[in-house]
């Protein structure tokens, strides 16, 4: 499987996301904002920092790089996209996601571990979890409060588009167990094909036991099957 | 323009200083010199009341590669693997501009750290405020925060330690210090020695522009009621320019391009090139035409002494300036070519074609005044106060006021606006006694941590100085790690002041002892002075920032409870001592009397007891008995454990709050299980560490029979409401 991270000046979770890939024995290449050209790959990945400094507004100026044009075109035509914290902002911003990622409810920039509950397995990204999973991941953002009118965020139920909901260690969904003030508890969605994913938690921070934990790591392979 | 005295006085210079200027320069300089000479002169570069001390502390053991008077310290962690590491002050900026001096402290600190080839792998910090009731600290505390959060997470450099304290001392002074510790491969350690003539001065990062002009001397003077006006002197710190710097300069290191690089911190271009000059004993020639500016009109007096952030000066090998220039294009950064070594030994400055400075570079660093200033020993001071003459308190509600005040209260809306996580390699967060971070790729890691003991050292400078280190020390132990080396930073008031300078001696001295007797060298710090406002200076707080090292990742360990029925076991001696305790301090507003005192002898054979126990599996927990005593210590066990202790009555005759909130030092808690008693019991017999026996884990309650009986989610509760109340 070749995946392809697309690194921005300021990301900073592309090592990171680099290391888990090949960890799953992916055929990893890094490919600067600058390119025009994508290598051959499966699986796109847009990792998290603050692409651009985040300045004008999260992911605004990323989602107008060069390199971009290659990824909406690669994600039209149903290639695997994967956007982790502002590599979903990005895509919110591309428009390849609908919605908004606003400002945390507390105002504050948030990084703990967190848990979510898996919403459906009859995808390409989650069909290692069993459905109903709960699984810990770590968040680290400022602006992941998801936002959307009612009608798209209906939708999104309806057609099992998402993908991770924020929830209690033993699975109860509750405000004080939503981080951000997201709507519905939403921690990522998917597109209406489902061959793209953004989610703010961070999936390449769980691969290892020693560090945080590992339930990361089906995500990843997942995506091999 | 003639020099006034009102110019020599508003450049933060003495008289007698300015005719030893004159002296040196064989005339009057001009304005732009005098200027130069007053960024380099002043305490906060020229470290002239604190060197003739500083040069006493021990700066090496077989492990240290760099010592002091480099960018950062390095130490070898085995392999071909060396750790850089580097603690400094930004107090007076934070308390002018909190959010900007914050950040900038941490761009700054980090900087240092990548300028000598390193990446960068942790972000820690110690931040003192005043009282939380004054009315500035909420502002104070926000800002300071958010300042750090705001870079370290930008750039992606995780925060994964530190410490936070309140006390009115630093009500109208501050203390923001930030320490950064980076990895590099021993091989490719950069330094900031100039070598060869002739070779390209180049100028990389951000465009100058007129923000923090003469910061440095800000920060070598005290504090008045008008010291809002400083606000202009704080500079403005970007870290997306700075990650972009970063990475450019990493990859431009891989190569063998850069001779030496320097990194524009405090006085920004003047003191990095007079630096990386004089350490190569060459002069340079700087033409300020070519020296990118953000704003128009810029002076040569306003591009010398600014200290916008970002920015580097690097020396490069002859032919290397298209390679490494396509490198700074590609992160979309400066890059240019602003003058050449030389062998005149001087700094010569031009611009729009005419000479504007000449200076000999050995009257700004080696001939800068150096000052043996007077000073006072301090006495060990008498115990006044007696325990019976206090206000009663139960011991529970002691207990519960100190555990859920501003200083023992649990940090996590702080710690949780940092981003402790990023480079996936922390394999242990803030909130024990050291953090861990393991080394990319490898089974090993190194333990971070850093300290502070303002109270004990206002106390006795001698005893705190000592305990600091001792603390520092006992913090690494507790995780697993052996303890290597340390950096420091010294935060005192005004040295002109015998009494002042007094407290930086004697702290100086007891570092010393305790550095010495532990093998555990000093290998970079900085140094604060005339933190103070209105001639009201802070208690003398050096604050020790420390690096261990763990050989194998498995063994690391951590102070939370594991087990119901697991054996506490207290090891190290308790006599009760309250004075300077947080009992004294923060429940009755006693503050007489001597620190706990400090014996090195029990410190270090304690401490590698609890090494060899870890080594041989057989704790399963460990934590260090600090401020708040040996009650403080099994709370924190339980807090987080989701485990309680049954804790038995102490067999000896102390009264109870002498025994259980006494701060007697040398002293761990640990855990183990039953099995292991035995073999506890005879490897700490054998070695002579004093212990006994404190009770047992048990579920649901933290219990002290007959005085002490709270549920754990209760004890959680009431730990973690000050700051979300605050």
């Amino acid at each position: 499987m070749n995946s392809s991270v697309i690194v921005f000046p300021g990301s900073n979770c592309d090592r990171d996301v680099a290391v888990a890939l090949e960890k799953l024995q992916y055929k990893n290449k890094m490919v600067w904002h600058k390119d025009s050209e994508l290598p051959k790959s499966d699986l796109i990945v847009i990792p998290g920092g603050f692409s651009y400094g985040d300045y004008l507004r999260s992911g605004a100026i990323a989602a107008k790089s060069r390199i971009l044009n290659e990824v909406i075109k690669a994600g039209n035509e149903g290639c695997l996209i994967l956007g982790i914290c502002n590599g979903f902002q990005i895509l919110v911003e591309t428009g390849l996601l609908k919605g908004a990622l606003l400002r945390n409810k507390n105002l504050k920039f948030v990084n703990k571990d967190i848990f979510v509950k898996v919403q459906h397995v009859n995808n390409r990204f989650c069909n290692k979890y069993k459905k109903e999973e709960i699984l810990k991941f770590n968040i680290a953002h400022n602006e992941g409060n998801y936002f959307t009118d009612n009608d798209h965020l209906k939708k999104l139920e309806d057609t099992d588009s998402i993908a991770f909901k924020y929830c209690s260690q033993s699975g109860a969904f509750a405000e004080e167990f939503n981080p951000n003030g997201s709507l519905n508890d939403v921690a990522g969605i998917f597109n209406d094909k489902k061959n793209i994913l953004g989610m703010m938690p961070h999936p390449e921070r769980m691969i290892d036991k020693l560090v945080a934990g590992d339930n990361g790591i089906n995500l990843f392979s997942s995506l091999l099957n | 323009m003639k020099i006034s005295n009102k110019v020599v006085e508003d450049h933060g210079l003495k008289f007698e200083e300015y005719s030893q200027i004159k002296d040196l320069m064989k005339r009057e300089p001009n304005l732009l010199e005098l200027g130069i000479f007053s960024a380099m002169w002043n305490e906060h570069c020229s470290y002239k009341s604190s060197k003739i001390h500083l040069k006493t502390l021990p700066t090496k053991n077989k492990r240290v590669i760099q010592g002091p008077g480099e960018n950062a310290g390095v130490i070898d962690i085995g392999d071909d693997d060396a750790i850089v590491f580097k603690i400094e002050s930004h107090n007076h900026p934070s308390f002018i501009e909190p959010y900007q001096g914050a950040a900038t402290g941490v761009g700054g600190i980090l900087r240092d750290v990548f300028t000598m080839g390193a990446r960068p792998i942790a972000l820690l910090n110690s931040i003192h405020f005043g009282e939380s009731n004054n009315k500035k600290t909420k502002n104070l505390l926000n800002g300071v925060v958010g300042g750090i959060s705001g870079y370290g997470n930008c750039i992606g450099i995780p925060t994964v330690g530190g410490e936070i304290k309140f006390n009115s001392t630093y009500n109208e002074n501050i203390l923001v210090n930030a320490m950064a510790v980076g990895h590099v491969s021993k091989n490719k350690i950069f330094y900031s020695k100039a070598k060869g003539i002739n070779k390209s001065v180049v100028y990389v990062g951000s465009k100058t522009g007129r923000d923090g002009i003469h910061g440095a001397s800000m920060a070598s003077a005290e504090f008045d009621e008008n010291s809002e006006e400083k606000k202009p002197t704080v500079q403005v710190g970007d870290p997306f320019t700075e990650k972009l710097l970063m990475e450019a300069c990493l990859e431009l290191m891989k190569d063998n391009s850069v001779i030496s690089i320097q990194d524009m911190g405090a006085a920004g271009l003047t003191s990095s090139s007079v630096e990386m000059a004089y350490k190569g004993d060459l002069g340079m020639e700087i033409n300020l035409d070519e020296v990118p500016c953000r704003e128009e009109n810029m002076t040569p007096y306003e591009m010398m002494l600014s200290e916008s952030q970002e920015r580097m000066l690097i020396i490069l090998e002859d032919g290397k300036e298209n390679y490494a220039k396509k490198i700074f294009d590609k992160w979309d950064l400066d890059f240019v070519v602003i003058g050449k070594t030389t062998d005149t030994k001087k700094l010569i400055l031009n611009f729009n074609n005419k000479l504007v400075a000449d200076i000999p570079i050995e009257a700004l660093s080696s001939k800068a005044p150096l000052y043996d200033r007077e000073w006072t020993k301090i006495k060990l001071p008498k115990k006044k106060t007696k325990l019976n003459d206090l206000k009663k308190i139960s011991f529970e509600d002691a207990f519960i006021k100190l555990i859920s005040n501003e200083n023992h209260s649990n940090k996590n809306w702080v710690t949780e606006q940092y981003d402790q996580m990023v480079m996936n390699d922390t394999i242990q967060k803030s909130g024990g006694d050291a953090a861990i971070i393991r080394i990319h790729k490898k089974d090993k890691a190194i333990a971070v941590a850093v300290d502070s003991s303002a109270n004990y050292c206002k106390s006795h400078p001698l005893t705190g100085g000592k305990q600091i280190v001792c603390e520092n020390w006992r913090n690494l132990i507790s995780v697993g790690a052996k303890p290597i080396a340390i950096t420091n930073c010294l935060n005192f008031g005004n040295p002109e002041n015998p009494k002042i300078m007094g407290e930086f001696a004697e702290t100086i001295i007891g570092i010393k002892e305790a550095c010495e007797f532990l093998d555990y060298p000093v290998v970079s710090g900085n140094v604060s002075l005339y933190n103070g406002t209105n001639k009201k200076n802070i208690f003398p707080t050096p604050v020790i920032g420390g690096v261990g090292l763990i050989q194998n990742t498995k063994k690391k360990i951590n102070h939370l409870f594991k087990k119901e029925e697991n054996i506490v076991i207290l090891i190290g001696k308790t006599f009760g001592h309250l004075y300077q305790s947080a009992f004294f301090n923060e429940i009755h507003s006693v503050n007489d009397g001597p620190p706990p005192d400090i014996n090195l002898l029990n410190e270090r054979n304690n401490g590698e007891a609890i090494l060899k126990l870890i080594k041989d599996d057989l704790v399963s927990s460990v934590h260090d008995v600090s401020s708040g005593g040996l009650i403080m210590a099994l709370a924190e066990m339980s807090i987080g454990s989701n485990l309680g202790i049954k804790i038995d009555k102490p067999q000896k005759l102390l009264n109870l709050f002498e025994y259980f909130f006494g701060e007697d030092q040398g002293r761990y808690v640990i855990e183990i299980q039953k099995k292991n008693v035995d073999t506890v019991n005879h490897l700490l017999k054998e070695n002579n560490i004093f212990n006994e026996l404190i009770g047992c884990v048990q579920k649901d309650f933290f219990e002290l029979k007959d005085h002490l009986k709270i549920d754990i989610n209760e004890l959680y509760k009431i730990n973690n409401t000050w700051y979300h109340k605050y």
